[in-house]
């Protein structure tokens, strides 16, 4: 197992090394930005791939987080100050979200949270002594911890990385944990958890905690990063976008929605250099990777490389190639 | 108090408005255990087609609600037939497969419509007020209440009355033991899917000449069906009616009195009917 170790430490080095590398202050932050995404879809990922809870109100959870902070400033408190009021506020808007969507799962789960997504949208947009309406909130400026400033986009990128990569720790070590292993379970057997002696909703219910914390986390970052927030944001695209990089990637890996974020920013950021239709472009990848690749880029081209490898390998004594081949599971199987 | 009964009549029209979505997405989420996330969609293209058929063909009002009908009921019948037929038994992708749709109609609509809003004229027969009980009240909104109800009760007299409603019920109830008996589930499906369809334009362009139709009225409208069939329960024409009567009201007394929080007051009934009643008012309990 050392291709995997090599392939690890080369993405530390190649993610630690770009500023270096990445021509521009302008990539620079869209590097950024990538991995602030890819925070929102691990955060979405643990929900779809490891609960079997798909949310579609992801961005109204982002949205209350960046509006603390861009609210906590804008009158005038401290980073520090403004920060712990958004994950306080943001953690017990999660708890409320939970608390209902739980009360439903699978379709209801989804159109549940939609619902409540939509409502904070709403009160984005509308609550304009607060919000500010669509005329959103401007941060004054980055915090500097430790006394380093966060101005320049190399310095924020290094930041964004510093938090980006605890937080991949925190979820491999909690998707991991016996208590990763029990939330698989109820995505798979709930009455067998159940009949185990499993709190199963509570179980559901920490998952959505845990989720919620990571995408406080992102939107955080994100309202720092933009250092402006306005209900786009909050829009119900953004949270198809969230759970686009989950399933795109391949939910229920830690990669996957990694390289979802990484797929979606890019094509974002190059497609809206040429065409306005971004929109379009998103709901036609949507439909395109459901109907052809509903595992995902990442579980699929891992598929596609093992069956290379073990075509292009020797020969097992007694079993031919083409029938190992054969033998793997047929491409586009329903996704879980 | 005038103020009050215009504001009441106001919140009835935007319900009845409202029935016509959710009553066609309450069917189908009912029928194909699928939320269509397109329904929004399908209410504002429905609008923009109306729309267009009155402003750039000048055809009557009620001519141009029919084909707005028409266009969303072949429309949906594609979706149904091409798309979601594929991925059945995978609940989720369908799901999904609508949210993209949704995005691709949104964009599409901008492209052709523009980002301005359209303004349908109230057809010349309806334009003016009524006088009733010494109020004032505009004769369009009146119409467009009679003719909710009559929809709901021709809903009504389709699925409680004739073979075709015995299916779709018994197809809602136990799509498996529908199969077994002889019924073509899958062909109900697309009836149901064209009929919701539908249903969603023609209340598009019927909405038109009081909310106008705008790029992100399908994200307005979408979470107000959504809500009213998490008030109203899942597959049941009475909770589709009486929760949108229920959210017309809170809505449009909302916009009054709270107007920055007017979208927030509709948590309210929802978090009450789901803390006490996950299945809705009138759904029953999930098998």
């Amino acid at each position: 197992m050392t291709a995997p170790r090599v392939a690890l430490a080369a993405a530390l080095v190649a993610l630690v090394t770009v500023p270096l590398w990445v021509p521009g202050d302008y990539y620079i932050s869209v590097c950024s930005q990538i991995l602030i995404y890819a925070v929102f879809a691990l955060g979405i990922d643990v929900l779809i791939g490891y609960a079997g809870l798909v949310s579609l109100g992801h961005a109204g959870l982002f949205g209350l987080a960046s509006y603390t902070v861009a609210v906590c400033l804008a009158a005038g408190v401290g980073h520090v100050a403004a920060i712990a009021a958004a994950l306080v506020v943001t953690l017990a808007g999660t708890a409320v979200f939970a608390g209902l969507s739980l009360r439903a799962t699978g379709i209801g789960f989804i159109m549940i949270t939609l619902a409540l997504g939509q409502i904070m949208w709403g009160l984005a947009y509308r609550w304009v002594s607060i919000t500010g309406g669509d005329n959103g909130i401007t941060v004054p400026g980055r915090p500097a911890p430790f006394g380093l400033r966060l101005d320049a986009p190399s310095h924020f990128y290094y930041a964004t990385l510093a938090v980006f990569l605890l937080t991949v720790v925190a979820t491999w070590v909690f998707v991991h944990s016996p208590f990763g292993a029990s939330l698989k379970g109820t995505r798979d057997q709930p009455r067998r958890m159940t009949a185990l002696g499993y709190h199963v909703w509570l179980i559901r219910f920490y998952a959505c905690m845990f989720s919620g914390l990571l995408t406080t986390i992102a939107g955080i970052l994100f309202v720092y990063y933009a250092e402006f927030i306005s209900p786009p944001t909050v829009q119900l695209t953004s949270s198809a976008e969230g759970v686009l990089m989950a399933i795109s990637g391949g939910s229920g890996t830690l990669l996957g929605p990694i390289v979802g974020s990484i797929l979606v920013e890019i094509v974002k950021n190059v497609a809206s250099a040429y065409i306005a239709r971004w929109n379009m472009m998103l709901g036609a990848i949507f439909v395109a990777i459901v109907i052809f690749m509903p595992e995902g880029l990442v579980p699929g081209t891992t598929r596609l490389v093992r069956r290379a490898l073990k075509l292009r390998g020797p020969i097992p004594a007694g079993a031919p190639a083409p029938t190992t081949a054969a033998a793997e599971p047929a491409p586009g199987e329903p996704a879980p | 108090m005038s103020i009050w009964a215009v504001l009441a009549i106001n919140s009835i029209t935007f319900g009845g408005l409202l029935f016509l979505l959710s009553a066609g997405f309450s069917l189908i989420f009912g029928l194909m255990r699928i939320p269509n996330l397109t329904h929004g969609s399908m209410f504002m293209l429905g609008g923009y087609v109306g729309a267009s058929m009155i402003v750039t063909y000048h055809l009557p009002f009620w001519l141009a609600a029919l084909i707005a009908a028409l266009a969303m009921a072949v429309f949906g019948g594609l979706i149904e037939r091409f798309l979601l037929r594929r991925l059945s038994g995978s609940i989720l992708a369908q799901v999904l497969v609508t949210l993209g749709i949704s995005f691709i109609v949104a964009d599409f609509c901008l492209m052709v419509w523009s980002g301005d809003p359209i303004s349908v004229e109230t057809p010349s027969a309806l334009a003016g007020g009524t006088r009733a009980l010494g109020l004032f009240f505009p004769t369009y909104r009146i119409a467009i209440i009679l003719i909710a109800v009559v929809i709901a009760a021709m809903l009504w007299a389709l699925l409680e009355r004739t073979r075709l409603g015995a299916m779709i019920r018994a197809g809602v109830d136990d799509p498996e033991m529908a199969r077994v008996v002889g019924i073509r589930v899958s062909q109900l499906f697309t009836i149901v899917f064209c009929l919701g369809a539908a249903l969603a334009g023609f209340g598009g362009l019927m909405g038109a000449p009081i909310l106008s139709v705008y790029p992100g009225l399908d994200t307005d409208m979408l979470p107000l069906a959504l809500v009213v069939v998490i008030l109203g329960g899942v597959g049941s024409l009475l909770g589709s009616l009486i929760g949108s009567i229920v959210i017309g009201f809170l809505y449009n007394f909302g916009l009054v009195m709270v107007p920055e929080l007017a979208y927030f007051v509709l948590f309210l009934p929802m978090v009450l009917v789901l803390v006490l009643r996950p299945q809705g008012l009138f759904g029953r309990q999930a098998p």
